[in-house]
């Protein structure tokens, strides 16, 4: 399958690409393109100019920044995996990225093009929700930082301009954390994926593939905060979700589904 | 059409493309280099896996465009002076395979799998090529093949 025509410019820098976003209407980034290619391939998305940011190195990095982390927006999953840092600081984010598709995704898709697509069923945006994570973002107007919870606004929605960059993603050390993703098959979507992470000595909890947009389990997060023993705090998991039913599960298994790992990763935490 | 410049098993290729043409197939019909095989079209087989500067990648899911200025390594460019590459002999001599569609993606992932981890375990080997599909095998002898070509020092 080949994708319908675009127009192609390769942006030298982040500047350069939020100008030629703005020069063509339905211009879009591309990144590693492991979720834009697949959707051009087959036609479910058609754009009028494709701007490339994939040859920007200076947006790989991971590295300390006072008490957080900050991520170039273009490290490699397979980067994030083995990264010290993370795997020092911030371990379920490392993880995480270890398990999302295959090798070979791993080697091209990065955390910004993950994260900027918006997909309900993506590993990453469930983690930064569950760290409170800050999203840098460049427009036309200069620099902006959007709240990891202000970020995702709908299935392939997110708080993105059209004309926006994202640059770098600030996450804090933890000391403690898990995330756990069911998969019905090797290399697939997860049924359910669940994070859980002290954060400056809170438990915080994210649901993935619980509804449109990553979810945290607030339920969930006020009953560890009022003592309440991992079985009974994961008791609320479901609560304000909307899990979907699909080819891969019924929503009422994914509420169930959800309650187990949930049960699991609170352990661990 | 967009020109790139793009080094294919140690020779450098300046072409132009469209910009929506898949690596694959700027291989297959561009460059006439048929052994990847394009299987799914979706980036769930692996079939069709290439290095692009040594890392596996599956090239239905790259543009040609984006591999200007980088190396591909395709399953014609792994043998030496007449000599199978130690994964590709590996494969041959325990029978790692049965109709042979799936097999030069499974020997890239494998040789981008050694060359991150020359001493993998099986289980580190069967999730190491996760990526790639065998619907003959049952995988058994591709993963024998793969600790083979790895105690072989086969990279």
């Amino acid at each position: 399958m080949i994708p319908a025509e675009f127009d192609y410019r390769r942006a030298g820098s982040v500047d350069e690409a939020v100008e030629l976003l703005g020069s063509a209407e339905d211009a879009k980034l591309l990144a590693g393109g492991h979720s834009l290619i697949p959707l051009l391939r087959l036609r479910f998305a058609r754009l009028s100019l494709l701007v490339d940011i994939g040859q920007l190195d200076e947006l790989r990095y991971v590295r300390r920044d006072g008490d957080r982390i900050a991520i170039g927006a273009l490290t490699r999953h397979a980067d994030l995996a083995q990264d010290p840092v993370l795997l020092a600081s911030c371990a379920p984010l490392a993880d995480a990225a270890a398990h999302v598709g295959d090798p070979q995704v791993r080697h091209r898709g990065t955390i910004g093009g993950s994260v900027a697509h918006g997909d309900p069923v993506g590993d990453l945006g469930t983690i930064l929700l569950t760290l409170d994570a800050d999203l840098v973002v460049v427009g036309p107007d200069g620099q902006r930082l959007i709240p990891v919870g202000q970020f995702f606004t709908g299935m392939f929605q997110t708080a993105l301009g059209p004309q926006e960059v994202l640059t770098e993603i600030r996450v804090p050390e933890i000391a403690a954390g898990t995330y756990l993703k069911f998969v019905r098959r090797a290399q697939d979507w997860a049924t359910v994926g669940v994070a859980a992470a002290r954060v400056d000595g809170r438990v915080q909890v994210g649901l993935t593939s619980m509804g449109a947009t990553p979810l945290r389990a607030h339920g969930v997060e006020e009953a560890v905060a009022a003592g309440a023993a991992p079985a009974e705090a994961a008791a609320r998991t479901a609560e304000g979700t909307e899990p979907p039913s699909d080819a891969s599960a019924s929503a009422e298994y994914r509420a169930h589904l959800a309650e187990v790992l949930v049960r699991r990763a609170l352990a661990q935490v | 059409m967009t020109q790139v410049s793009i080094v294919v098993n140690g020779d450098r290729h300046e072409a132009d493309v469209e910009p929506r043409q898949l690596l694959a197939y700027f291989l297959r019909d561009q460059l006439g280099l048929k052994g990847t095989n394009i299987g799914c079209d979706t980036s769930s087989c692996g079939a069709c896996t290439v290095l692009v500067d040594g890392e596996s990648v599956k090239s239905c899911t790259v543009l040609a465009v984006q591999a200007d200025g980088h190396e591909v390594t395709t399953i014609e460019g792994l043998a030496r002076d007449g000599e199978l590459h130690p994964v590709q002999q590996a494969f041959h001599e325990l029978h790692g395979l049965q109709c042979g569609y799936c097999t030069p993606g499974f020997v890239m992932a494998s040789v981008s799998l050694l060359a991150e981890n020359p001493n993998p375990t099986e289980e580190e080997i069967r999730e190491g090529l996760e990526g790639n599909l065998c619907r003959c095998t049952g995988y058994h002898n591709i993963v024998k093949a793969v600790e083979l070509a790895a105690a072989r020092g086969g990279t």
